[in-house]
């Protein structure tokens, strides 16, 4: 089993690295979507709403053929990598726009009406009424979409990324090294993804101010 | 420019086969999903007990299924079982296993939710009118909670018609296989089809989940009150 170890860490890499960077892109995406559909700006919101509804209703898998095998007949070829970061980030971006959201319709109107009659400038009441409670209140839903996201890694392998999937298929295909190969793919998500969820469990007990007082 | 592939699925039988693909990932989304609610609900009532082991023994059942990708699970039941015991479990049934096994712990986790998210109150109210313990779970407690389980099973369906698009990974020929299969066929008189045939998939899965989750979300607005 040990002369795997080394197939598995380079594919523990490329996947995190990858899967970081599609998470980013999707933290990207969902906030200037929710910015486009809360100051409800014109056309491109619709395009938002059509863009969030398209995303959140179809497999990544799906999403990555239609990128990785159709799009280059129009031209547009992409790197194996860059689609799955673009797939991950355009999928991901979706969650997070309806997670960001959902966190601010949370905030209840007196909110708004308080900060005012406190004088406060609308930038103030956003920077430090709104944002904070719309932050608190949405962590548990982006702890969830990360390890929604990191999950969704795994089908990298079929736009011939060489992920932890990749790795184990081929041991199997080839060596018939199929219990090895399994315990190692178990062993190496939980590497990855243990430390993602107690982080989160951790980070969403202390993000709790927005329930207080209510 | 040549063709995109769209006329390809004219071709023949093509569009036909196409979504009979299709069927084939919502028929085992059903399946596993009817079996999901079924057994979550069991599971969801006992999550609420306060025995230890039974708690320690859902714990570990939650978090194995909250981080592990489901297209390992589906390797770990198709591949590995017939490795470690022999047994030679169909493509169709692994897929099922594992999606029942992924839905009975978010259904029961949904179930353990709702049951627990009615206020005291309610069960206090009912005593002093006077009502009996099976009749308060029957016309105080089940009516709330349906309600709130039912928008939240809708959404279960629309995500395990999505994940099923991974048993193509287990060798089901399920629509995305389908499509491979149309574009190879056409390799040489459309080359771009791929395009074509892709998108009009990512559409079918759109057109299929998106009424589904517009339906959910209308019920649980309805019934928010």
């Amino acid at each position: 089993m040990k002369e795997y170890l080394p197939l598995y860490r380079d594919a523990l890499f490329l996947t995190m690295r990858i899967g970081w960077e599609g998470i980013l892109l999707a933290f990207v995406i969902g906030l200037v979507c929710v910015l486009i559909l809360h100051f409800r700006i014109f056309v491109l919101k619709q395009i938002t709403s059509f863009y969030i509804e398209l995303f959140r209703n179809t497999p990544l898998l799906v999403q990555l053929f239609f990128i990785y095998f159709g799009l280059p007949k129009l031209g547009l070829k992409i790197s194996p990598a860059l689609c799955g970061m673009l797939g991950l980030g355009l999928l991901g971006g979706a969650y997070m726009a309806e997670t960001f959201r959902s966190g601010l319709e949370n905030i209840p109107q007196i909110q708004f009406e308080s900060a005012e009659s406190l004088g406060m400038s609308r930038m103030q009441t956003f920077r430090y009424v709104i944002l904070p409670q719309a932050v608190s209140s949405s962590v548990p839903g982006l702890v969830a979409n990360v390890i929604f996201l990191l999950k969704e890694t795994s089908v990298f392998s079929t736009v011939s990324l060489m992920d932890l999937m990749f790795t184990a298929k081929d041991l199997i295909g080839m060596y018939g090294r199929t219990v090895e190969s399994l315990t190692l793919l178990v062993v190496f998500y939980l590497i990855m993804l243990l430390p993602v969820s107690i982080l989160g469990s951790f980070v969403e007990r202390r993000m709790r101010h927005a329930e207080f007082g209510n | 420019m040549q063709s995109l592939g769209i006329d390809v699925l004219f071709k023949g039988s093509n569009f036909l086969r196409l979504l009979g693909g299709l069927w084939v990932s919502v028929r085992i989304s059903l399946i596993s999903v009817i079996l999901s609610i079924a057994l979550g609900l069991v599971a969801g009532v006992l999550m609420t007990s306060k025995n230890i082991v039974l708690k320690a023994v859902f714990r570990v059942y939650l978090e194995i299924v909250r981080i592990m990708p489901q297209m390992v699970l589906l390797f770990i039941v198709y591949f590995g079982t017939s490795r470690i015991f022999g047994w030679n479990i169909e493509a169709e049934a692994s897929a099922i296993i594992v999606f029942v096994f992924w839905g009975v712990a978010e259904m029961g986790d949904l179930v353990r939710g709702a049951l627990i998210s009615i206020p005291k109150i309610q069960y206090e109210s009912a005593e002093a009118l006077g009502l009996s313990k099976s009749q308060t779970y029957l016309y105080v407690i089940l009516p709330q909670t349906v309600r709130r389980l039912i928008p939240l099973s809708i959404n279960l369906v629309t995500r395990m018609i999505k994940t099923t698009s991974l048993v193509l990974m287990i060798g089901i020929v399920e629509v995305l296989k389908v499509g491979q299969q149309i574009i190879e066929a056409n390799r040489t008189t459309s080359p771009n089809a791929a395009f074509g045939v892709f998108l009009v998939v990512f559409l079918l899965y759109f057109l299929i989940c998106w009424p589904i989750s517009r339906f959910a979300g209308y019920l649980e607005k309805r019934w928010a009150a």
